[in-house]
């Protein structure tokens, strides 16, 4: 038995205590009292490693709408447990930093920690949850909590705009996800990720099967910041800069990249599958690192070489899926080192991107500025910043002894392994992948160096620095620290992480594969000259000469033009769509309430004569023959007085039509032998004509005449099609029986209920709950009354503060 | 007579639209009530008319028109009582406050200003 | 008689007095057949109230029609004099009564572990009465006429009492 469904609902329940705490307790910081709660979910999880190695995955199912075969269930395998480690570790780093980054005195702390801790529930969530709509859900609130956390200092502008950027392309990508998870749950008839990737060979020949691959692809996408959707992510740089190393550049951006891993067993081996996430991964690695090359704000370089990472795993995860096609033979081995290598690169980036984007937090706390025009260097000033940093960046550029070299080994080794497959029309296109990769590549080991040496070597321009201080408290330098500390040992290390971490994560994304044992080598520093050594010496010679002339060629970014930017267009967009529905909703909320009424009459005879029409339905058996002269007259006479009170100019004439219509009403209650309802017709008519008579006759100020009702033709027709429609309705209802009637059960009231009267049965016992709430009605009804008498507004203080 | 009743439950209807559709409040008020009374003459004709005895069982009759129909108008009566008169209270107190029932120059602040 | 009569009575003379209708109602008249019918009206509510459940009536006829005998009382006199008569009653508070009666009866059952609002009923021979059937569904109606009644009632008293103002 496992707990484990309920510990990833704790960061919820401590979130709503932390606004307590911050309240409560205000000398000491919150964030002391936050940080616990992800050490001891680390500490939780890392003890499933030792299990999940083992290759003994856990489930843990809780009803939760069981009627819709929705369940909260948990599950742990090698991917989920990835993903929870690193959630939880970063985060325990990532809050014991913002201890010493944010202020106790000057900042909103309960929000920040509520947010926080939100989030890691919902990214836990997301991991762990094997129902896919829970799945959603937590999805929708790492989107929402993400959203909180960037308008978190929501008095800047630019925090508003990221944050709105941000919720509307996650959220549009989300429902996309959401449409494309019922369509999949429609295609193999459960909500189970597990039953699904069991059923997936019957997915493949699905009518459904490419749509419902699109729209779940287009929410991992606009999730992991992949192009065109990547434009939210350098925007969210307004958030507090423990965030963006949490959320932005560790976690939630690789959500999409959990989701395309998770479905990889079911939509991989397809050719659609195979392409589209290799080929955007790859233009999102190139524009990506293109991109990061010429920012001069250091955060938003990060983020842009944060999408090009992005870009690189995805498109890892996409040439490796071609393994699906084989199934576990000997040619899927080509592409296994590819999956491998994304889950490595996945792992790796969390530890120097979060260690980078600290020390981008510390640069920005001690000098009041991001901007590499005006640092430079800092080395004197802040030595183990400058080693942090250079740990950092040369792991992002691939060098070693760090752990990006080695996965950036095995992404070369993934794009020419996948170049040599002749699926696909590989055979054609193949060559394009090892290209750019290395391009891409080239820039990537650019903007490292320019990282690096632009902040922390050159001229130190202390004029240009806000203040200037040296190094920042041990607290702010520790988890980068721990950080970088893993970047080297995973380089020395690799198969330990790889046995017990990646390799039941890999088993996870291609079941069956790992068990195959296709001979898939251990990941090592040194494995001879190989062609990828040799790119990556290219490399580094290739960017070293790039770098040194870096501003001989960097005026190239600036013949860009403004208006064809992917930002321009979001915004174009945005303001346009805005402009286009206040006009159409300008257009028809006139502000008349007589108009919403017409449109929704209007919509009432449409929809239901294009239903009559459409069925078939009506009907007409005319029976004119059981006529009495009575009711005839009867009728008749309803029919003047309700012409009278549709036409009279008088008020009072018209009350007294409306009465003598009421009391007609209770005649024909007595023809059609209902007693109990024509004597109830009869008291009520009285009560409600004297209740008119109080309220319109005898305010003195106002005339007894009202204005001639007029003609207008659209209120005309409407009214006439409503009542033809309603006309009708009767007619095929009477001359139409679809079920047998159900009351024959009323008739027993004397021997249910002991009443001889079935109608006073049906109201007090048979229906009795109807009945409850109908006098609680009339109860509202009347408080509403005396509210409405009794609560009296000044009208002249009113008009004049309008005024 | 059921052909009678839906002829005149759409005429009653078509009264009761236009008058809700109409400027003055109180013409408003009366126009719910025609629809009233329209809606409780349709649930009747349609469970059946004159089907039977009324639906009291004290032998006398040995069929009996619906009694569920009657039941839901029963109900429907008294909650339109209580909506009329919220209503009519609700046009009395705008008269009294405003001085018009003309529902063109009811219309609150622009919320530009 | 300026002074002595205003609310509805007042409201009703200057109608009759006006354009539309040239009767003069005798306000003596309307008083003395007022004071007999009210009675029977009354009367005949309990005995409404009462047949429902065997016969046409019930809960809501019963609470409307004393909310009419009321209603003819405040025209015939005024607000102030019949509600001087009467044991000084929140209408409001009749009514919400009215529909926690309804509920609590609800509750009885849930009590006796049957669903909510389900009802019981027998046959006791009482003194006096002979073999009476109890019901306790008419309970549940007496909730229901309650509420009625200091619904009806708290609307029209409501009303009639802002017109005073209003007068003034």
């Amino acid at each position: 038995m496992s707990w484990l469904y309920l510990i990833i609902l704790i960061p919820f329940l401590y979130a709503v205590i932390v606004p307590l705490i911050f309240k409560h307790i205000p000398q000491i910081h919150t964030g002391w009292f936050v940080l616990p709660i992800p050490v001891l979910l680390f500490m939780y999880l890392a003890k499933y490693v030792t299990f999940v190695a083992m290759d003994s995955p856990f489930i843990h199912s809780v009803p939760w709408i069981p009627s819709l075969g929705i369940n909260y269930a948990t599950y742990v395998d090698g991917l989920a447990l990835i993903f929870g480690l690193i959630v939880t570790g970063i985060g325990a780093l990532v809050i014991l930093y913002s201890i010493y980054y944010l202020s106790k005195e000057r900042e909103a702390l309960g929000n920040f920690y509520v947010y926080l801790l939100l989030f890691m529930g919902a990214m836990l969530g997301v991991v762990f949850s094997d129902n896919i709509i829970v799945l959603y859900m937590f999805w929708e609130l790492t989107s929402i909590s993400s959203f909180l956390l960037i308008a978190y200092w929501y008095q800047r502008k630019s925090s508003r705009y990221g944050a709105q950027k941000a919720l509307l392309i996650t959220i549009f990508g989300g429902f996309a996800m959401l449409a494309g998870l019922l369509m999949l749950a429609n295609i193999t008839d459960t909500f189970s990720i597990r039953e699904m990737i069991l059923r997936a060979d019957k997915t493949t020949a699905h009518p459904l099967f490419l749509q419902s691959m699109v729209l779940l692809l287009l929410g991992a996408f606009t999730k992991s910041a992949q192009f065109p959707f990547h434009i939210w992510l350098p925007d969210a740089m307004e958030a507090p800069t423990p965030i963006s190393a949490y959320l932005h550049s560790a976690t939630m951006v690789k959500a999409g990249i959990y989701l395309i891993a998770r479905f990889t067993p079911i939509f991989g081996g397809s050719m659609e599958w195979f392409w589209l996430v290799s080929g955007v991964g790859m233009i999102t690695l190139f524009w990506g690192s293109f991109s990061a090359v010429k920012q001069v704000d250091l955060k938003a370089m990060l983020a842009f070489s944060t999408i090009g990472q992005l870009g690189m795993i995805i498109c890892l995860l996409g040439l490796g899926s071609a393994a699906m096609y084989y199934g576990p033979v000997k040619e899927a081995a080509l592409c296994i080192p590819a999956i491998l290598a994304a889950l490595f690169h996945l792992v790796n980036h969390s530890t120097f991107k979060g260690c980078l984007f600290m020390v981008v937090g510390i640069i920005d706390y001690e000098t009041g500025t991001r901007d590499i025009r005006r640092l430079g260097g800092l080395m004197g000033l802040m030595p183990v910043t400058f080693t942090l940093a250079v740990i950092g960046s040369f792991s992002m550029a691939g060098l070693p002894p760090f752990n990006g070299f080695l996965s950036k080994e095995l992404f070369f080794t993934g794009v020419l392994n996948a170049s040599r497959l002749d699926i696909f029309r590989m055979e054609t296109w193949g060559m394009l992948f090892p290209v750019v990769a290395w391009i891409a590549s080239i820039f990537t080991f650019i903007y490292c160096m320019v990282f690096v040496f632009r902040t922390f070597a050159g001229d130190y321009q202390p004029q240009k620095l806000e203040k200037i201080n040296n190094e920042p408290a041990w607290g702010m330098l520790l988890p980068p620290a721990v950080l970088a500390s893993l970047v080297i040992l995973f380089f020395f290390f690799p198969s330990l992480l790889a046995q017990y971490l990646l390799m039941p994560a890999v088993a996870s994304v291609l079941p069956g594969f790992v068990e195959a044992s296709l001979g898939i080598g251990p990941i090592e520093a040194w494995h001879g000259w190989t062609p990828e050594l040799i790119m990556t010496i290219g490399v580094v010679v290739v960017g070293m000469i790039l770098f040194a002339n870096y501003h001989k060629w960097s005026r190239f970014y600036g013949y860009i033009p403004v208006w064809f930017t992917l930002n321009f267009a979001y915004d174009s967009l945005l303001v346009k769509t805005e402009k286009t529905f206040e006009k159409i909703t300008r257009g028809y909320m006139t502000g008349f309430i007589r108009d919403y009424l017409l449109y929704i009459f209007a919509f009432f005879v449409v929809v239901l004569a294009g239903v009559i029409l459409m069925l078939n339905s009506f009907a007409f058996n005319p029976d004119v023959n059981n006529v009495s002269m009575y009711e005839v007259v009867l009728v008749f006479v309803m029919v003047v007085a309700a012409l009278m009170v549709l036409l009279s100019r008088h008020r009072l004439v018209a009350i007294i039509s409306l009465g003598i219509m009421g009391y007609l009403v209770a005649m024909f209650f007595v023809i059609f032998r209902a007693p109990d309802l024509a004597l109830t017709q009869l008291v009520v008519e009285t009560v409600t004509t004297v209740l008119f008579l109080l309220c319109f006759y005898f305010l003195p100020d106002l005339k007894n005449k009202i204005g001639e009702i007029g003609f207008k033709a659209a209120n005309m027709a409407v009214a006439l099609g409503f009542g033809l429609i309603v006309t009708v309705i009767a007619l095929s209802a009477q001359s139409n029986r679809l079920f047998e009637t159900i009351s024959w059960f009323f008739e027993n009231s004397y021997e249910l209920a002991g009443a001889k009267n079935i109608v006073n049965a049906i109201l007090v016992d048979f229906r009795g709950f109807d009945t409850m709430l109908e006098i609680l009605v009339l109860c509202i009804a009347g408080i509403g009354v005396y509210t409405l008498i009794k609560l009296r507004l000044d009208s002249r203080k009113v008009s004049s503060k309008n005024r | 007579m059921e052909t009678l009743m839906a002829i005149i439950i759409g005429i009653l209807f078509t009264i009761g639209v236009y008058l809700v559709l109409s400027k003055s409040l109180l013409r408003i008020i009366f126009g719910t009530s025609v629809i009233a009374h329209g809606t409780h003459l349709l649930i009747i004709t349609m469970g059946g008319l004159k089907t039977g005895g009324p639906p009291l069982l004290d032998g006398r009759a040995v069929s009996y028109t619906d009694p569920l129909p009657q039941a839901l108008i029963l109900t429907a009566i008294v909650i339109n009582f209580a909506t009329t008169a919220f209503l009519l209270v609700l046009a009395y107190r705008a008269y009294s406050a405003l001085g018009t029932e003309n529902m063109d120059h009811l219309r609150g602040i622009n919320d530009n200003e | 008689m300026q002074n002595q009569s205003f609310g509805i009575l007042r409201g009703l003379r200057r109608f009759t007095e006006g354009s539309v209708i040239k009767i003069k109602i005798n306000d003596v008249l309307l008083q003395t057949v007022t004071k007999v019918a009210s009675f029977v009206i009354l009367t005949f509510s309990v005995y409404l109230f009462l047949a429902g459940h065997h016969n046409p009536g019930g809960g809501f006829i019963g609470g409307l029609v004393v909310a009419a005998a009321i209603t003819l009382l405040f025209l015939a006199y005024d607000v102030k004099t019949v509600r001087a008569g009467f044991p000084p009653v929140d209408f409001k508070v009749l009514a919400v009564s009215g529909v926690l009666l309804a509920v609590i009866t609800g509750m009885g059952a849930v009590v006796f572990g049957k669903p909510f609002l389900s009802h019981a009923f027998g046959y006791f021979n009482l003194p006096l009465f002979g073999e009476t059937e109890l019901a306790t569904s008419v309970i549940f109606d007496v909730g229901v006429a309650l509420a009625v009644l200091g619904t009806a009632l708290s609307i029209i008293y409501t009303i009639s009492e802002d017109m005073c103002i209003w007068k003034r």
